[in-house]
C-alpha cells in the first residue's frame, strides 16, 4: 500500500508525468505553473531525465519537440501568456505528429491579466490556438488525484496518436493541496512508443486509416524528414492538393474517429431531473457542493463533467441532456464551453450560463444563487 | 566527386531544388556535405535542423535525420535534440532573416549555453523566400522591396554577436571561397561547443537585381574581391580594410559545454539510473 500524502496539483502533474515515463522537460518560468518546472528540475536527474530552462516559451516548446524526436517522452508547462507563445510550435507538433504534453495552468486573462488568479479562459485557445485545421486532445482534471491520473493519460494518448496533448489545469487545481492515495493507479497502463522495423521502406507518415505510423527516433538509421510543410507519406514537402487533403483528413480523422478511446468524462445523478450542470476543472468541484445544497431545496440536479474537453464528449451529452428540463454550463470565463454545449443541444433544451471572470473562484453559492433565480 | 556526393548524401527524389538559377545556396549546402564526408561521420548519426527561408529548404534535400522547423526556431529545436541525445551530431542550417531577426533570442542563448551545435548561416543579405525584403544584414542604403528608398537600418555583424554572446567557435567564409568554407565547417563540427559559421552568399534574383549587382558570376567575384583573410588582415592598416570583410576563423576557444556540464552535475549528485 502506498501511503496517503498531502500533494499539490502541480506536484501531482509532475508525479504523474514521471510515472508515465517523462524524460525531458523544457520550460520557462510563469505563475501559476512554475512548481511544475521546479519539481522537474529537482526530480528528473534521479529518473534518467533531463531538465532545461530555455530562453523563452517558444524555445521551450521547440526543445520539447526536438527531444521527443530522439525518442524521449517530453513535456512543458505554462500559463496563458506563455500558452499563447507556444501555439506556433504546438501547430508544428500537430502537423509533424510529434508526441508531447503541454500543461496550461490557466490564469485570468486576457494578456497578463491577473497572474495568480484563477480562470478557465483558455478553453477555446486550447482547441484553436494555433492556426489552420488541426487535431488536438485537451484534458482537464478537477482534483489533485485526478491531475496525477490524467497526466499519465495525457502521455499515453500523446504517444498513441502522435499528437500534442494539452493538460488544461486551472490555478485552483494547480495550487490546491489535497490528501491523496495513488495506490489504485499503481498498475495503470503506460503506453510506450512502438519502434518501426523496416528501415528501407519506412514511411513516417504512412496513410493508415484512423491511425498513425510508428515514429522512429532520430539516430536509429531511419533517416527521414520532418517538416511543418504539407508532406507526403515520406515526410517530404508537397504541393499536391490530393496528397495534402489526404494528410489533413488523416490528421483530423485519427482523433475524431477514435473518440471512444480518447473521450473521458464523469457523470453524477444524470438519470434525470430539473437541472443538468456541465462543468470541468475546479468549477466542477463547486458544482458538486452546489448539488448537495440544491438537493436540500428539493431541486433535482445532475452533473456532466467532461475530462476530455477536446474532442468534446458530444455523444454522451446527447444521451443525457434530454432527461433534464434545463442545462447550465458552469465555467470561470464568459462562456466558452457553452458554445460547444449549445452546438450539441441545438436549441432543444434551454442552455444557460453560470460564469465568473473577475479573478475570483467560482463558488457553490454562485451556482446555487443562479439556479434559484432561474425558477 | 560531386555526383558521388549527390548519390550518397542527397534525397534524389527531391531534386532539382527550388532555388533560383545563380543562387549560391547549393554551393554552401555542398560545402556542408563535403565537410561531413571529409570527417567521415556516420550518416545515421547526423541531424540537420533548419528554420524557414530559402536556405532552410536544404534539410529536405539531404539524406540524414532532417528537421525543417518553424521560422527562427531551428536552434531551439536543435537544442532539444542535442541535449536529449548528445551522441548525435547536430547541424543547423539557417539564413540571415531566420537567425539574426526572428531567431535572434534563441541564437544568443545557444551561444551563451555553448551547447555543441554547429550553425551555418547562409547570409544573402535579403529575405529571398518572401520576395526581397530587407533583413538585419542588408547593407545600409541598399534597396529592398520594403526599402524602396534605401535601407536606413544598420548592418548587424552576426559573427561579432556570436562572439559577444559566448560562442566558442566563430568563422566567416563565402560561397566563392568554397574550400576554405568547407574547412571552416569541418572545424566547426569537430569543435566541442557552440560553433557559428557565417557563409556569405548571393541572391541574384532579389538582392542582386534590386541593387544592380550584375550577374551571379559578378556577385561571386564581388565576394572574392572584398574578402580579406584574417591572417592577411592582421598585417593591414584599418583604412586598407575599409569596405572589406574578414574571412577565416575568428574565434576558437574551449569553454564548458552544456550537455557535458549536465552530465557532470549528475555525476556530482552520484545519480546512477542505468
Amino acid at each position: 500500500m502506498m501511503p496517503t500524502v498531502l500533494m499539490q496539483g502541480n506536484e501531482a502533474v509532475v508525479e504523474g508525468a514521471i510515472d508515465a515515463g517523462l524524460k525531458f522537460y523544457a520550460g520557462y518560468p510563469i505563475t501559476p505553473s512554475t512548481e511544475i518546472a521546479e519539481l522537474c528540475a529537482e526530480k528528473l536527474p534521479f529518473v534518467g531525465g533531463k531538465f532545461i530552462q530555455m530562453e523563452d516559451e517558444i524555445a521551450s516548446m521547440a526543445a520539447v519537440i526536438g527531444a521527443s524526436l530522439t525518442g524521449l517522452k517530453a513535456m512543458t508547462a505554462t500559463s496563458g501568456p506563455g500558452f499563447s507563445l507556444k501555439q506556433e510550435n504546438i501547430g508544428f507538433a500537430a502537423m509533424a505528429e510529434i508526441p508531447c504534453v503541454i500543461v496550461d495552468v490557466q490564469r485570468m486573462g486576457p494578456s497578463t491579466g491577473m497572474p495568480t488568479s484563477p480562470a478557465q479562459g483558455d478553453v477555446m485557445q486550447s482547441r484553436w490556438g494555433t492556426h489552420g485545421d488541426h487535431p488536438i486532445i485537451v484534458l482537464s482534471p478537477s482534483s489533485v488525484k485526478e491531475a496525477y491520473y490524467i497526466t499519465i493519460q495525457a502521455f499515453n494518448l500523446s504517444e498513441k496518436y502522435r499528437t500534442p496533448v494539452i493538460l488544461l489545469m486551472d490555478e485552483v487545481i494547480g495550487h490546491l493541496r489535497e490528501a491523496v492515495n495513488l495506490d489504485e493507479y499503481k498498475d495503470v497502463e503506460i503506453f510506450e512508443r512502438p519502434m518501426p522495423q523496416d528501415k528501407e521502406n519506412y514511411l513516417p507518415y504512412q496513410y493508415i486509416e484512423n491511425g498513425v505510423a510508428p515514429l522512429a527516433p532520430f539516430g536509429k538509421g531511419f533517416r527521414f524528414h520532418v517538416t511543418g510543410l504539407a508532406h507526403n507519406e515520406k515526410g517530404l514537402p508537397t504541393n499536391d492538393p490530393k496528397v495534402t487533403e489526404k494528410l489533413i483528413k488523416r490528421l483530423i480523422g485519427k482523433i475524431e474517429n477514435n473518440k471512444k478511446d480518447i473521450v473521458m468524462f464523469e457523470e453524477k445523478d444524470t438519470e434525470g431531473g430539473d437541472i443538468l450542470l456541465i462543468s470541468f476543472g475546479s468549477s466542477a468541484r463547486a458544482c458538486e457542493a452546489a448539488m448537495q445544497e440544491l438537493k436540500k431545496e428539493g431541486i433535482k440536479v445532475g452533473l456532466f463533467k467532461p475530462i476530455t474537453i477536446w474532442p468534446f464528449p458530444d455523444e454522451k451529452l446527447r444521451e443525457i441532456y434530454p432527461r433534464f428540463k434545463k442545462v447550465f454550463v458552469v465555467e470561470m470565463n464568459t462562456g466558452q464551453l457553452y458554445y460547444e454545449v449549445d452546438r450539441v443541444i441545438k436549441g432543444n433544451t434551454y442552455v444557460g450560463k453560470i460564469n465568473k471572470f473577475n479573478g475570483e473562484f467560482l463558488t457553490p453559492f454562485d451556482i446555487v444563487e443562479k439556479i434559484k433565480e432561474s425558477f | 566527386m560531386a555526383s558521388e556526393l549527390v548519390e550518397r548524401y542527397f534525397r534524389k527524389e527531391t531534386l532539382p531544388n527550388i532555388w533560383c538559377p545563380g543562387c549560391s545556396n547549393g554551393i554552401v549546402t555542398a560545402a556542408i556535405v563535403r565537410a561531413i564526408d571529409n570527417l567521415g561521420l556516420d550518416q545515421n548519426n547526423v541531424c540537420i535542423v533548419s528554420g524557414i527561408g530559402c536556405s532552410a529548404r536544404a534539410s529536405g534535400y539531404l539524406d540524414f535525420n532532417t528537421l525543417h522547423t518553424t521560422h527562427g526556431r531551428a536552434i531551439a529545436f536543435a537544442t532539444g535534440i542535442k541535449f536529449a541525445n548528445p551522441e548525435l551530431t547536430v547541424i543547423v542550417i539557417t539564413g540571415d532573416g531566420d537567425n539574426a531577426a526572428i531567431g535572434g533570442n534563441h541564437f544568443i542563448h545557444a551561444c551563451r549555453r555553448n551547447i555543441d551545435l554547429t550553425v551555418v548561416m547562409y547570409n544573402n543579405h535579403i529575405y529571398g523566400m518572401t520576395g526581397g525584403q530587407y533583413s538585419p544584414t542588408t547593407p545600409r542604403f541598399d534597396r529592398a522591396t520594403t526599402a524602396p528608398y534605401g535601407n536606413i537600418d544598420r548592418y548587424f555583424d552576426i559573427c561579432k554577436l556570436a562572439i559577444g554572446a559566448g560562442a566558442t567557435y566563430v568563422a566567416r567564409g563565402t560561397a566563392y571561397h568554397v574550400q576554405q568554407l568547407t574547412k571552416l565547417i569541418e572545424r566547426g563540427i569537430s569543435h566541442k561547443g557552440f560553433s557559428f559559421i557565417e557563409a556569405l552568399s548571393i541572391c541574384p534574383t532579389y538582392y542582386g537585381r534590386k541593387n544592380k549587382k550584375g550577374t551571379p558570376a559578378d556577385m561571386l567575384k564581388w565576394l572574392k574581391d572584398h574578402a580579406v583573410d584574417i591572417k592577411q588582415a592582421s598585417k593591414m592598416e584599418p583604412e586598407e580594410l575599409h569596405n572589406k570583410f574578414i574571412i577565416g576563423e575568428l574565434l576558437n576557444i574551449d569553454e564548458p559545454e552544456f550537455a557535458e556540464e549536465y552530465q557532470k552535475m549528475l555525476n556530482n549528485l552520484k545519480v546512477n539510473y542505468k
